[in-house]
């Protein structure tokens, strides 16, 4: 295979009958938008968005070890997650730069699926393999594996119970359990990276298109559409949740990223980077770092990504992801701002817009938080 | 999608049609507007500026991406579209009609314009 030919998940065929606009992300060749992005993105936040999520990273960790290697390899405490349910950690250097963010489904006493971003897929694989020296565990390449579809939404638990026998109401957020969906054997987990309940299917890549087909079928009363990427990204960040490449980078450790909370300095054993880490969130203490807030603009125009934060003709900071919000119905944006700015209604902030000064309110993330 | 046989086409996917009293109206193509994703802000030219044939005159953004909107000819800018600037979803929804951006006097029109038929193509490629 070359390595320039973006790769095609398991729905490519669908993707194109459904005429959707496609985009090269991470190597893959994905749906970007099957129509207007701002009527999938409200009928994520009204109904429900099918999505397929098939680039994301799956790699199986599986051994007697498996949870010393992960306490070992990651900065959360994994040998304290109950089997059935997952976390959201990070893999840092050992400089404590991070190197990707992750969700981790505990499956079994010595089963673990890491899910990685498409991007950093290949760099976490490496790092946990050369991590696992040592450990009675094995690390395994299971992208090829996993077809993963997405159901976000609040209609998402109806459409889901009409297809599955699985006790959806006792699977909690952040849980995961096997189970039968459209006779489809399923990882079904309640995840999701849109600000609504939701639920993601890690299936076979030969049952992505009948579980599509049945998703969308039992769907369509409620109002589901398929969803593409565009959204995905208007949707998590008016839910405030960072994206690797934006909001985290190797330049930055958790405790830049204000997710500090997601080290465990407490648990058992060395960890690749705590001592980095430590320092890092002594010096965080002491001396507070940019902090991530939220933006919203006053005007029309959209801040991006590298747009630099100015208050009082000085640049006090750098957006990391902006966009119009549908559901605010104006531009937000995230973005690290010195401490001095960063209070909600800090007054006299703004971005500067190709030139221009465009006024913006500093607010507390996230901009969007669902009724439950 | 159909572009219209009546107007002709920059390779900037802008469209031009014909003069009438010397004035002709511009916009976006459909091809344009599809590949934009949904228009959220644009910024025209102002009434009596100049504008000049491949130069930008202002800026359309999307959801992902801001782009240089182009004029297709040379010449005074006559009238903008006050209704796109309020609802900038009437590029994406009626490109060649409701969406439709700026009126120019035309003073000089590059030799280069394309055809309904020739854009077809050129945009297809």
């Amino acid at each position: 295979m070359s390595s320039t030919e973006p790769r095609r998940t398991a729905l490519d065929a669908v993707h194109r009958a459904l005429g959707a606009t496609m985009t090269d992300f991470a190597g893959w060749d994905m749906p970007l938008r099957y129509g207007s992005e701002r009527d999938e993105h409200r009928a994520v936040r009204t109904t429900a968005g099918l999505f397929d999520l098939s680039h994301m990273g799956e790699i199986a960790v599986t051994g007697p070890g498996a949870a010393a290697l992960l306490d070992h390899a990651l900065v959360g405490n994994l040998g304290g997650v109950k089997p059935g349910r997952a976390r959201y950690t990070m893999i840092c250097r050992a400089d404590g730069g991070i190197l990707d963010d992750l969700i981790v489904y505990r499956l079994a006493e010595t089963e673990y699926l890491v899910v990685a971003n498409a991007a950093n897929a290949q760099v976490v694989l490496d790092a946990l393999t050369e991590r696992a020296a040592g450990f009675d565990a094995e690390v395994r390449d299971d992208r090829d594996a996993y077809a993963l579809l997405a159901v976000q939404g609040p209609a998402s638990p109806g459409i889901l119970a009409s297809l599955t026998d699985a006790d959806l109401d006792g699977l909690k957020y952040y849980a995961g359990l096997p189970g039968t969906v459209a006779g489809v054997s399923a990882l079904i987990a309640r995840t999701g990276y849109t600000g609504e309940d939701g639920f993601e299917l890690f299936v076979d890549p030969a049952d992505a298109e009948k579980l599509w087909q049945a998703l969308t079928e039992a769907g369509a009363s409620a109002g589901l559409v398929p969803c593409g990427l565009s959204c995905r990204d208007t949707l998590r960040l008016e839910a405030g949740m960072p994206l690797y490449g934006h909001e985290l980078t190797t330049g930055l450790t958790p405790f830049d990223a204000g997710l500090g909370r997601v080290v465990k300095f407490e648990k058992e054993g060395d960890f690749v980077g705590r001592a980095a880490l430590a320092e890092a969130a002594a010096r965080a203490e002491q001396n507070p770092p940019r902090v991530l807030v939220g933006l919203i603009a006053e005007g029309r125009r959209v801040p991006r990504a590298g747009y630099p934060v100015v208050a009082g003709g000085e640049v006090i900071g750098e957006v990391t992801s902006g966009a119009p919000s549908p559901t605010l119905g104006r531009p937000i944006a995230m973005a690290y701002v010195d401490a001095a700015h960063a209070a909600p209604g800090t007054p006299g902030v703004g971005v500067d817009i190709r030139g221009t000064h465009e006024p913006y309110e500093v607010v507390a993330l996230p901009f969007y938080r669902r009724q439950k | 999608m159909s572009n219209p046989q009546q107007l002709r086409y920059s390779k900037e996917h802008e469209w031009l049609s014909a003069a009438e009293d010397g004035v002709s109206t511009v916009g976006i193509t459909e091809h344009a507007a599809n590949a934009l994703g949904d228009v959220v802000f644009v910024q025209l030219p102002e009434v009596g500026a100049t504008v000049t044939a491949g130069e930008t005159c202002g800026e359309l953004e999307s959801t992902k991406s801001v782009s240089d909107l182009y004029s297709p000819v040379s010449g005074e800018v006559t009238e903008v579209n006050e209704d796109v600037v309020d609802d900038p979803s009437l590029v994406n929804s009626a490109p060649f009609e409701g969406g439709w951006l700026f009126k120019v006097r035309v003073a000089e029109e590059p030799g280069d314009l394309l055809s309904a038929d020739e854009y077809t193509a050129f945009s297809a490629g």
